[in-house]
């Protein structure tokens, strides 16, 4: 598969996630779209990747490995990430029974 | 058309369909499971790119851990679709608007790349395969790892004192 | 010894530094001796500089001390000149100057150590600005000092500068002297443009090949500039109102120093002014018209330095017509003489204040017996002022009046007009002072008593030089060969009395001339003598004597032709201009910078939304002018 069709692949579902996040105001929706986001990224850095390891195969066997390395860290990332997310979109909920981040407009004063 | 190239197009437009179905629906669960299909989607490629180990995980870790957290606290929170709250309409479209921006800036950008050339292997390449990819982790890449040990714990503590109540 | 010019200046320059910075810290005694010892040094070495240059055949002196500006082909060094004018000028500064030093530290004895400081660091500040005046080798250094003279009177008019109206009398000074000094430089830009050099030696040999229109002009805005340095019309109204400073400024700057400026820069310019005929006319007639008109307004002056600094303007106007007649050598003579005479009258007249702290001549009177040293010099320079043979200002005096009526007999009948009425005035203003009863009070009475020494003794000095020093211009219908002084300048006026190719007079017509003059100043000395010893002009002017007292009204006629319209300018530029224009556009940018951040503010909404959208739109931008704009 030629790269750019990774490339376009993950570019759209990267702004579709952007939009997610702006249009909704959701906080658990916008959390979800954040998670996309990052799929996206995961998905371009393995095709790049491939592409590398078909580029340097000669040369080095492990070319490409660094990027599906990167992938799993961030898979590691995201999950620690939500859990905390979650635990303050939950310390919310309870404090204004609502998860609108309209809400949240504490950062005007 | 070769399989390989049938496959990729199943796949993105599964993908794509099923992420404009997350950021459109109105009923919070619902987007969850759309979400679940993305992912699917993305491993079903991570498998076509022969990045076995990474499909496995994603599956796993994303679709299994993190989903079925997102639908406890949905689920807690007895959010069902009348409980959406109506966004500004101008503001919707502006959101429309910038996404939709970000991503034609990125295809203009990226289509005079002089990548045509390069191509993505797949279904062979053996980096995918989890004794290569255990070799590198376990030997060049162990320090991280370890510390993604304690990002764990320090997530763990977090959320815990996060949660608590008063 | 020539070349050790620049010690002339360096010392009171030095004097001027260290009076000034030490102001707070040093006694009286201690600063006289700086304040007098610096003049006194700058004086023995224009004497040796002098002896050098009495020889025959001394040379022009260059002393080049550094380069001061140079642009592209103009260069203008930092250079002195000695030739004999310029010594001439020197000994007359540094002599009559150490002079007034000294009876300054017994006049301004009564004020506290730091303005007794402060006056020796101006008096010595002013002395070395004289210096440079009559020292610079081109007209820009000269122009230094003509600044520096006009500074220094400023800040020696108001030296008592709690007093608001000493300050306006300084300002008044200064503002004039700035309107001549435009005149000065406009010439000295004019003259960089045609010459292409403003050093004397290049000027004045191109001078004959420039037209006679552009040296007209030059020359006239030159004489601008004099009139306001040396108070002549219509620039002449600040001296008298400068008598509210000490009266031995008045003195120095007033009488010997300041307002000779103008008459030595015309008489360094002379070829220029003797290829102008224009101008020279010009010259005469303001002079004439300004020696007139001051000798009017002396005539019912009854303070007793208004009628003196009346009577400096009208011997300026002398010397200007002297200028302008072609009298080179008289002129200078001239201002040697008054130098002196005029010297010793002012300082008499502060020895007179100092002991009756009084200044209206009204109710003075009889201070013959009380104050004799006082009263004898200042007969003596009356006489000389008056124009008596055989003392100094006759012989000046009268080279003028001669050169003038060879020139034209209507100048030597004004001149000789003027002179009868200064005569009457000065011998009405001693008459007043010094004869009849003593009309003051009985505790002034008590109190008046002769001047210290440091009073007198330069009283002395100088009245020994205001009877003598005729004597160094001897006339030729005297003796033949004995006008030293002409001999002496000879080589500086040598270019214009090649021009001038005046026929010397026959001496019939001289002697007639000589007669005339003498006889009727004896007139005006008689007359004043008897009239006023016997009864005194103690009320106010009547009639057209009030017209004089009150100086023709051109004060409160500058004051609405040009003071009136100037203020109301000004006010009309602040109210309109300042407050509605000006002030309207800074306080528009100010209110335009509140209203839009007002506005922008209202972007911090505080909703996450609102600023996750503003992040995007500034990475699509980002991106937008990182792929496509900057190629």
């Amino acid at each position: 598969m030629p790269i750019n069709y990774y490339i376009f692949l993950s570019v759209t579902l990267f702004c579709i996630g952007v939009t997610g996040v702006l249009t909704r105001r959701n906080a658990i929706i916008i959390f979800m779209c954040i998670e996309l986001m990052l799929n996206a990224v995961n998905l371009l850095l393995v095709a790049f990747s491939k592409m590398h390891h078909l580029a340097l195969a000669a040369v080095d066997a492990n070319a490409g490995i660094n990027a599906q390395i990167f992938v799993f860290f961030i898979m590691v990332v995201a999950a620690a990430e939500v859990s905390v997310g979650l635990a303050i979109i939950v310390m919310m909920y309870r404090n204004t029974h609502s998860v609108d981040v309209n809400f949240l407009n504490r950062l005007k004063h | 058309m070769s399989t390989t190239q049938i496959l990729f197009w199943f796949l993105s437009i599964l993908a794509i369909f099923s992420a404009i179905m997350v950021v459109a629906s109105k009923n919070p669960i619902h987007s969850v499971l759309w979400l679940i299909a993305v992912f699917f989607a993305i491993s079903g490629h991570y498998i076509l790119l022969n990045a076995q180990f990474l499909a496995i995980v994603n599956l796993i870790v994303y679709a299994g851990a993190i989903m079925v957290l997102f639908l406890f606290v949905i689920m807690l929170m007895n959010l069902n679709g009348d409980t959406e709250p109506q966004k500004n309409k101008w503001l919707k479209i502006a959101g429309v608007i910038a996404g939709g921006a970000l991503l034609l800036v990125f295809v203009a950008a990226l289509k005079n790349a002089d990548l045509k050339s390069q191509i993505a292997e797949v279904n062979k390449g053996d980096i995918g395969l989890i004794s290569n990819l255990g070799f590198a982790l376990f030997h060049d890449y162990v320090v991280p790892f370890e510390i993604s040990s304690v990002l764990f714990l320090s997530a763990m503590i977090g959320a815990v004192v996060i949660g608590k109540k008063e | 010894m020539s070349k050790l010019v620049y010690l002339v200046p360096l010392f009171p320059l030095a004097g001027f530094l260290i009076n000034g910075l030490l102001r707070k810290k040093l006694s009286k005694s201690v600063i006289s001796i700086i304040g007098c010892g610096t003049v006194l040094a700058s004086f023995v070495v224009s004497l040796l500089i002098f002896l050098d240059a009495r020889q025959e055949g001394f040379e022009t002196v260059v002393v080049n001390l550094f380069g001061f500006i140079s642009a592209g082909s103009l260069k203008i060094p930092f250079a002195f000149q000695v030739d004999q004018l310029s010594v001439l000028f020197l000994l007359i500064i540094t002599g009559v100057g150490f002079l007034i030093h000294v009876y300054s530290t017994s006049y301004m004895h009564d004020e506290e150590n730091e303005h007794f400081a402060r006056y020796f660091s101006y008096l010595n500040l002013f002395v070395f600005s004289m210096l440079i005046l009559v020292l610079g080798a081109n007209y820009v250094i000269m122009f230094i000092g003509w600044e520096g003279v006009g500074l220094c009177s400023y800040l020696l008019i108001g030296f008592w500068f709690k007093n608001i109206d000493y300050g306006n009398a300084a300002k008044k000074a200064f503002i004039m002297n700035r309107i001549g000094d435009l005149g000065f430089l406009i010439a000295v830009f004019w003259m960089i443009n045609k010459f292409g050099s403003v050093g004397f030696a290049e000027v004045f040999t191109k001078a004959p090949s420039v037209p006679v229109g552009i040296l007209t002009g030059i020359t006239l805005l030159l004489f601008v500039g004099a009139t306001g340095k040396s108070a002549q019309i219509p620039l002449y109204t600040w001296l008298p109102d400068a008598m509210a400073g000490p009266t031995p400024v008045s003195a120095l700057i007033h009488a010997a120093t300041m307002v000779t400026a103008g008459i030595y820069m015309i008489a360094r310019s002379n070829i220029m002014y003797t290829l102008s005929p224009i101008t020279e006319t010009v010259v005469a007639i303001t002079g004439l018209a300004t020696a007139l008109l001051a000798a009017t307004i002396a005539l019912k002056q009854n303070d007793i330095k208004k009628v003196l600094a009346y009577s400096t303007v009208s011997q300026l106007g002398y010397m200007f017509l002297g200028l302008g007649v072609g009298a080179y050598t008289g002129a200078v003579f001239h201002v040697m003489t008054h130098a002196f005479f005029k010297a010793l009258l002012f300082l008499g007249a502060g020895s007179v204040i100092h002991a009756l702290h009084e200044q209206d001549i009204r109710k003075m009177g009889g201070l013959k017996k009380f104050m004799p040293i006082t009263h004898i010099t200042f007969l003596l320079a009356c006489f000389a002022i008056a124009g008596i043979p055989p003392f100094s200002g006759f012989f000046s005096k009268d080279e003028i009046l001669a050169a003038a009526y060879e020139k034209n007999p209507i100048y030597f009948i004004v001149g000789v007009i003027t002179a009868l009425m200064t005569a009457f005035y000065m011998f009405r203003l001693y008459a007043t002072t010094f004869l009849g009863k003593f009309r003051g009070t009985e505790e002034q009475e008590h109190h008046v008593h002769e001047s210290p020494s440091a009073i007198t003794i330069p009283l002395i000095i100088l009245a020994i030089l205001a009877v003598v020093a005729g004597f160094v211009g001897i006339p030729e219908v005297f003796a033949k060969d004995s006008h030293w002084l002409q001999h002496f300048l000879s080589p500086i006026f040598a270019g214009s009395e090649k021009i001038h190719q005046t026929p010397g007079a026959d001496k019939s017509t001289d002697l007639t001339l000589m007669g005339i003059s003498v006889v009727l100043a004896l007139i005006g000395v008689v007359y004043a003598w008897t009239k006023f010893s016997k009864n005194p002009e103690l009320g106010e002017p009547q009639g057209f004597g009030k017209i004089l007292a009150n100086k023709w009204y051109v004060d409160e006629l500058y004051d609405a032709i040009i003071v009136r319209p100037l203020n109301a300018f000004a006010k009309f530029l602040n109210d309109v201009v300042e407050k509605s224009v000006i002030d309207w556009i800074v306080n528009g940018v100010g209110k335009t910078v509140q209203y839009s951040s007002r506005q922008i503010r209202l972007l911090q909404s505080g909703q996450v939304g609102g600023y996750v959208l503003l992040m995007v739109i500034g990475i699509v931008i980002l991106f937008l002018v990182e792929i496509f704009i900057k190629k």
